[in-house]
């Protein structure tokens, strides 16, 4: 009987996980060992087992680092990535306090507005704001990023951060209210420093959704130099019809690390705001 | 007691200036607080949402400002192939990967919800494929259906000899079709697990013990307990995914950019194309402006048909 539930339970389970798992994960260990391969191995499966390196070469990843502008690409990731996480931070949390804390009448629809603003696709927007990033002097500018994202970034932290700011206990504002601190000294004193966990939050989604974005940044970004990762991989390094399958792979890895390194250090802030911000 | 609070209320009126005491007026403080956040949504996204509309009845093309042409474009597009290629595409595509990843993320999150060891770093693990790049994970898999150098063809023919020939994943219709599909239910299985554990989570324990007592069996307990009390959030989910889905970009431009013979197309991708590759901003405003009604009947057809059978199955008992 014990034997049986137990068959029983690595058949329904653990053997579908372990399937699960496996598909999951390996178009990363496919894109890893690509990197590390050198040409002869990587273009003979006949000779040598595609599924592991007889001779790992950094050869790729040299390539990339030093005869191409990637250095260059992940810089500008970067600095699009914070730049338009603190600034989606900075707006959100102003929004979410006004909207759950200083309550006023329509504050509910202002923030079903600004959550519903999350639904509108960048695949409908990017025309337009093409043409407004024009007349605004920011075309090929990384600011145009900058100040785009917050469009899908803003709805998302605040509709986090009005959760958090609910889970903050109204009697400690009170307090500090009755004891004479201004509304701006409750938020900076009280309020935000109870909310670190949704701000760490928030600020890792902001960041990854910033890292990934794609269609703005290959509508608005003209020269090499100005590219984000994914988009200068895609334009910038596939060249020709020989395709430089180690290269391309090591840049996907390197690109891909960044934001797998900062979710892994955040990763339990991050999938339980994710379920949190489900379940409400 | 009155004697402590007197005085720093008096200091706190006293010392700001101002400015400071502007700032205590709530009306203004909430005026301030919120004018980032609507700013930036109004510029660039109400403005340039209005601006698209318009732009689809104009005939605007990169640096020549257009005059309004009626419904001009839209005429164009009902006679164009391609449009209706991208829209049986964009249909099919969310069609099948929405009931792709639903089925298995539901599955992987019924079993993430049972008790095994290293359970928090499984989850950590499976979230992986959302976290990452999609042009970057999507380049993996156009690698791994390379034409000669596929490793699943290299398993099917080589390894377990079921095959004598590759498969010619990206240079044909409908295999192309079925590869862009899988990318994208592998791409999305994560989130829909993670969002359905956390629903599952919230469903008493106690249902259940009581259901056992019953007699109901595993399947019983699924379809009367698990199903219904998990409706609100697959309506949720499930909206979010159509949306997403029906207006995803990123991952056909990387791997096909429409290809093979625009089979591949969806409509985004065929907007992008023609509005900026090609220079037609009006025309490729039009062909973004027509995903609107499809996303509006997709989202209120899973919204309402999900949430309708809550109301029916009664949520009282929670």
């Amino acid at each position: 009987m014990a034997w049986d539930s137990r068959a029983r339970r690595v058949m329904m389970i653990y053997l579908p996980l372990a399937c699960f798992v496996l598909i999951l994960l390996f178009p990363f260990y496919w894109m890893a060992i690509t990197s590390f391969k050198p040409n002869a191995e990587l273009l003979n499966y006949k000779e040598h087992n595609p599924f592991w390196i007889s001779s790992p070469t950094l050869a790729h990843i040299k390539h990339l680092l030093f005869n191409t502008a990637y250095p260059t690409w992940l810089k500008t990731t970067m600095f699009v990535a914070i730049g338009s996480t603190f600034l989606s931070l900075f707006a959100s949390t102003l929004a979410a306090y006004a909207i759950e804390r200083l309550r006023f009448r329509g504050s509910p629809y202002v923030g079903l507005g600004i959550y519903l603003a999350y639904l509108v696709p960048p695949s409908i927007l990017f025309i337009p704001l093409a043409t407004v990033i024009v007349q605004f002097g920011l075309f090929d500018s990384p600011m145009a990023l900058i100040l785009v994202y917050p469009t899908f970034l803003v709805p998302f932290c605040t509709w986090l951060l009005i959760g958090y700011f609910k889970s903050i206990p109204y009697e400690l504002e009170e307090c500090a209210l009755v004891d004479g601190a201004t509304r701006l000294q409750i938020l900076r004193r009280i309020t935000l420093p109870l909310a670190v966990p949704g701000l760490i939050s928030a600020g890792i989604f902001s960041f990854t959704l910033s890292w990934n974005e794609f269609i703005y940044a290959l509508a608005f970004i003209q020269s090499g130099a100005n590219k984000t990762v994914p988009v200068a991989i895609l334009t910038e390094l596939v060249t020709g019809d020989v395709y430089q399958w180690g290269a391309l792979m090591a840049g996907s890895l390197l690109g891909s690390l960044p934001v797998a390194l900062f979710y892994s250090l955040f990763v339990d802030y991050y999938v339980s705001s994710l379920t949190g911000a489900v379940k409400e | 007691m009155s004697v402590t609070t007197l005085p720093s209320r008096g200091i706190a009126v006293r010392q700001p200036g101002w400015i400071a005491r502007l700032l205590d007026y709530k009306p203004f403080l909430i005026v301030m607080c919120l004018a980032p956040a609507i700013g930036l949504l109004t510029v660039f996204l109400t403005y340039p949402l209005g601006l698209g509309v318009w732009l689809a009845f104009t005939d605007t093309t990169i640096g020549q400002r257009g005059i309004y042409i009626g419904l001009e474009n839209f005429q164009y597009l009902l006679k164009d192939p391609l449009w209706w290629n991208a829209v049986f595409y964009s249909i099919f595509y969310t069609g099948v990967a929405t009931i792709g990843k639903f089925a298995l993320g539901f599955w992987l999150a019924l079993l993430l919800n049972n008790h095994f060891p290293l359970k928090s770093l499984l989850r950590a693990i499976v979230l992986l494929p959302w976290i990452v790049p999609t042009v970057l994970s999507a380049l993996a898999f156009w690698w791994i259906y390379d034409p000669q150098f596929s490793i699943i063809s290299y398993l099917l023919v080589d390894v377990l000899g079921v095959r004598s020939t590759n498969i010619d994943f990206l240079g044909t219709p409908w295999p192309a079709r079925f590869s862009l599909i899988a990318a994208n239910i592998w791409r999305g299985i994560p989130f829909v697990a993670i969002s359905l554990l956390a629903g599952l989570q919230t469903i008493s324990p106690s249902l259940y013990e009581a259901a056992m007592l019953d007699g109901a069996s595993a399947w019983q307990r699924f379809r009367y307990i698990t199903f219904p009390m998990m409706m609100p959030i697959l309506a949720i989910v499930m909206t979010f995914s159509i949306i997403f889905t029906f207006t995803d970009f990123q991952l056909v431009y990387a791997i096909t950019r429409g290809g093979p013979v625009n089979s591949t197309h969806l409509l985004a991708t065929l907007a992008f194309q023609r509005g900026i590759a090609g220079g037609e901003l009006g025309e490729g405003a039009a062909i973004a402006v027509s995903m609107i009604p499809f996303l509006v009947f997709a989202t209120l057809f899973s919204y309402f048909g999900l949430a309708r059978r809550k109301w029916q199955q009664g949520e009282a008992n929670d």
